[in-house]
């Protein structure tokens, strides 16, 4: 499938709304987070707690950003690590790949890393023609399938099984024919550990940097994770700069947080700390370790009074939560970042004027906050965006006349009343059996259900006229 | 999510104060949707208002709340808007609203509005600390209990999202139906999930606010009730609509303050000027 584009957000909805069998795939996994989340949160005495924990750890952290960046990059190098800092995605991207040419590297392993997606790495490893692997079991789907990641936890959620039993059969060397889904597990895990062991280069993300050790903390299910880091020779971290945490002992409410809000686990599988290359009498490991540290307009949001976004941990609980994404999908944001988060995030990943229509495909009925495991006021931010967006004039001009207009009016009450009640009489023109089916100007509203007859005269006009009764 | 209700995450229950409400003014902001859409409301707002003790007014140049400008993005043309409502509703000792929605924008959104204007910010903020949501004033201040009424029938609830995530209003609506003979309470699935209206929402993205609003019917429709209630007309006008739209006649939608003034016998959309 083509990847969307942000600014066709309005098609994008469209076709995900014809797409039958969308929404019920989609259903198949947020139901299920939901339930699993509630579950480990009515399970965990200190959740309220954790959360707040976790959020003032991420705001001290950002506050004093350039102080624990430095501490981390003193850290790391002291491990051994190589650290490269990237202003923006062009320049991440190109610093891998710079790396991967200096080894000459032929084939790459790669962990599931949304900060890779976010830099277009995928991309630039494909087109220096250099043989990208996707390790994770969703992302090695979605790269056969040839598609975008569609959550940030289950890239593969808009694939049925019926899909990957397919694209198994066809791309696998030695597939199954089984339908069971253990047997196509083992179809992927045969297909792809030969390329783990003949990787010239493995490329993770990370979850979490500590500044106080300059370990890198990678968060996992399958272990591919560990087999992608550990045996190449050469093993490359891109992370974005608000990973940050001063320690392993702040990371830890975090990663409470983290493994509940996004699968409704207690604990992933594997939760790894990657800390420099092989040292001397380890058996195994890479010989070379790089860190590229990705700004990505990060720093830019935080001069934007956008800093609260920066605490995000990337669960996606926002999105298993949203009445929007459920039923659109992620694909239809046009972005690596879907559904809340997503919308909040695109704008100054890539820009406002392009990404302004996603702030507005929000009831903002404050459910994303709600859920949020460090707090994020998503509805607050995206209201501030419309805010920008409103100031930047990128709303098409009909609907700046509309709201405009609103405003004139409801600036002078007797004018309000007086339109009210002109409003009133002109609606009931319309009105059948006490309901209206279609009218000039509400189209919006009528092109998918009835509206109510108003009564007869505004509630101001009846209130004054039995006031005057009473007199 | 489940049924129960758990735990309304960062809203701040309004504390139970014990007032003397007699010799307190009480401004009753009418709204835009009950002043031109659904007049009984305020009606019923005013009665209930009384029954419970206040001293009600209704100041004639009120407007809106300016959600609309404020959700579109218009900073600007909201505080023009809000300048009005903080003249017209300061001098009472409260102020009443019959929608979690509008109640939540003067409540939680108004002092913002004016970040570095001193004196309007001071009194946005005064303003929002004597704001109330109707449906949670009648039993969180005024200690109200309906008397006498009835009415023969289930209910489902729709709790409205700003009511409920930003209000803390949840068992107030339930506590004072609960008194109404004859009525009883099925629960809704999803009963806090949003309806799709969401003000411009369901006009700027009407198909995704369409695709939301069918999955509420259908959770309303399994509950096989008689009446859904709610406290919000905007939610109230997106569901009945869509109810209607859809043949389902047999649920009837109304606004609260409605069932319990007495009102009720007229319903959604069958034209409801004041007796």
């Amino acid at each position: 499938m083509h990847a969307n584009k942000p600014e066709n957000f309005e098609q994008n909805v469209s076709e995900a709304l014809s797409q039958p069998n969308l929404k019920a795939v989609i259903r198949r996994t947020t139901d299920k987070a939901e339930a699993k989340r509630a579950e480990a949160i009515a399970n965990f005495p200190g959740f309220e707690n954790a959360r707040i924990q976790g959020q003032k750890v991420k705001d001290h952290t950002i506050k004093y950003m350039a102080h624990y960046l430095a501490e981390f990059e003193k850290n790391a190098k002291a491990q051994g690590a190589i650290i490269h800092w990237a202003s923006n995605a062009e320049e991440a991207s190109r610093k891998v790949l710079e790396i991967c040419r200096k080894h000459e590297a032929k084939r790459i392993t790669r962990s599931k890393s949304m900060l890779g997606e976010e830099i277009g790495l995928s991309h630039a490893l494909d087109n220096a023609d250099i043989d990208r692997v996707e390790t994770d079991l969703a992302e090695h789907i979605i790269q056969l399938a040839g598609d975008p990641p569609s959550h940030i936890v289950w890239p593969a959620m808009h694939r049925s099984r019926e899909d990957v039993i397919k694209l198994f059969r066809e791309n696998h060397k030695d597939p199954t024919y089984s339908e069971e889904i253990i047997e196509l597990v083992r179809s992927a895990r045969r297909d792809l550990r030969t390329k783990f062991l003949t990787a010239d280069i493995g490329i993770s993300g990370s979850n979490f940097l500590l500044a106080d050790s300059g370990s890198t903390c990678t968060v996992t299910n399958e272990g591919n994770a560990e087999l992608t880091t550990t045996p190449p020779k050469v093993h490359i971290v891109t992370a974005g700069i608000e990973k940050l945490v001063p320690s392993m002992a702040h990371a830890v409410p975090l990663l409470r947080l983290l493994t509940r809000s996004a699968t409704g686990g207690e604990i992933t599988q594997y939760i790894t700390f990657h800390n420099g290359p092989k040292r001397q009498g380890d058996v195994d490991g890479p010989e070379e370790y790089h860190i590229v540290l990705v700004d990505n307009g990060r720093t830019k949001m935080l001069s934007e009074g956008m800093e609260e976004m920066l605490r995000c941990i990337r669960c996606g609980a926002c999105m298993n939560h949203c009445v929007v994404y459920k039923h659109i999908g992620g694909h239809a944001y046009g972005s690596v970042y879907p559904g809340p988060m997503g919308s909040v995030l695109t704008p100054h990943l890539n820009s406002l004027k392009v990404a302004n229509k996603q702030t507005h495909a929000c009831t903002l009925n404050g459910r994303c906050e709600e859920v949020c495991p460090v707090k994020i006021p998503l509805p607050k931010l995206l209201r501030s965006l419309r805010a920008k967006s409103w100031e930047k004039k990128y709303e098409p001009l009909t609907n700046r006349f509309f709201v405009k207009g609103f405003a004139f009016i409801a600036k002078h009450p007797a004018l309000f009343q007086l339109f009210s009640s002109c409003g009133v009489i002109f609606m009931r023109m319309f009105s059948k059996k006490g309901w209206i089916r279609s009218m000039p100007m509400t189209s919006g509203w009528t092109r998918n259900r009835d509206l109510i007859e108003p009564g007869t005269q505004t509630f101001m006009q009846q209130y004054k006229k039995m006031k005057k009764a009473q007199k | 999510m489940s049924d129960n209700h758990v735990n309304v995450g960062s809203a701040s229950v309004q504390a139970i104060e014990t007032v003397d409400i007699t010799n307190k003014r009480v401004g009753l902001f009418v709204t835009c949707l009950v002043n031109t859409m659904r007049p009984t409301v305020g009606f019923a707002a005013l009665d209930l208002l009384e029954q419970a003790g206040c001293n009600v007014e209704v100041p004639e140049h009120q407007s809106c709340c300016g959600q609309p400008a404020f959700n579109s993005g218009d900073d600007e043309g909201t505080r023009q808007i809000a300048y009005e409502t903080i003249k017209q509703f300061e001098e009472f000792d409260y102020v009443v609203i019959p929608s979690g929605s509008c109640a939540g924008m003067i409540i939680k959104n108004f002092a913002d509005l004016f970040e570095g204007q001193n004196e309007w910010q001071a009194r946005a903020q005064a303003l929002a600390d004597k704001t109330y949501e109707l449906l949670s004033f009648l039993v969180d201040v005024c200690n109200f209990v309906p008397q006498g009424v009835e009415l023969e029938g289930t209910y489902t609830y729709h709790d409205s999202c700003s009511g409920y995530r930003s209000l803390g209003v949840y068992e107030q609506p339930r506590k004072m139906l609960s008194e109404v003979s004859g009525l009883e309470h099925k629960p809704l699935h999803g009963h806090s999930e949003c309806c799709g209206f969401g003000g411009t929402f369901c006009v700027k993205y009407s198909d995704i606010s369409d695709a939301i609003v069918e999955e509420k019917i259908e959770n309303v429709l399994d509950t096989k009730v008689d009446y859904l209630l709610g406290g919000d007309m905007g939610c109230l006008m997106n569901m009945a609509g869509k109810l209607n739209r859809e043949g389902h006649t047999e649920i009837k939608a109304l606004h609260t303050a409605e069932v319990l003034a007495d009102m009720a016998t007229e319903i959604l959309g069958d034209g409801h000027a004041r007796k």
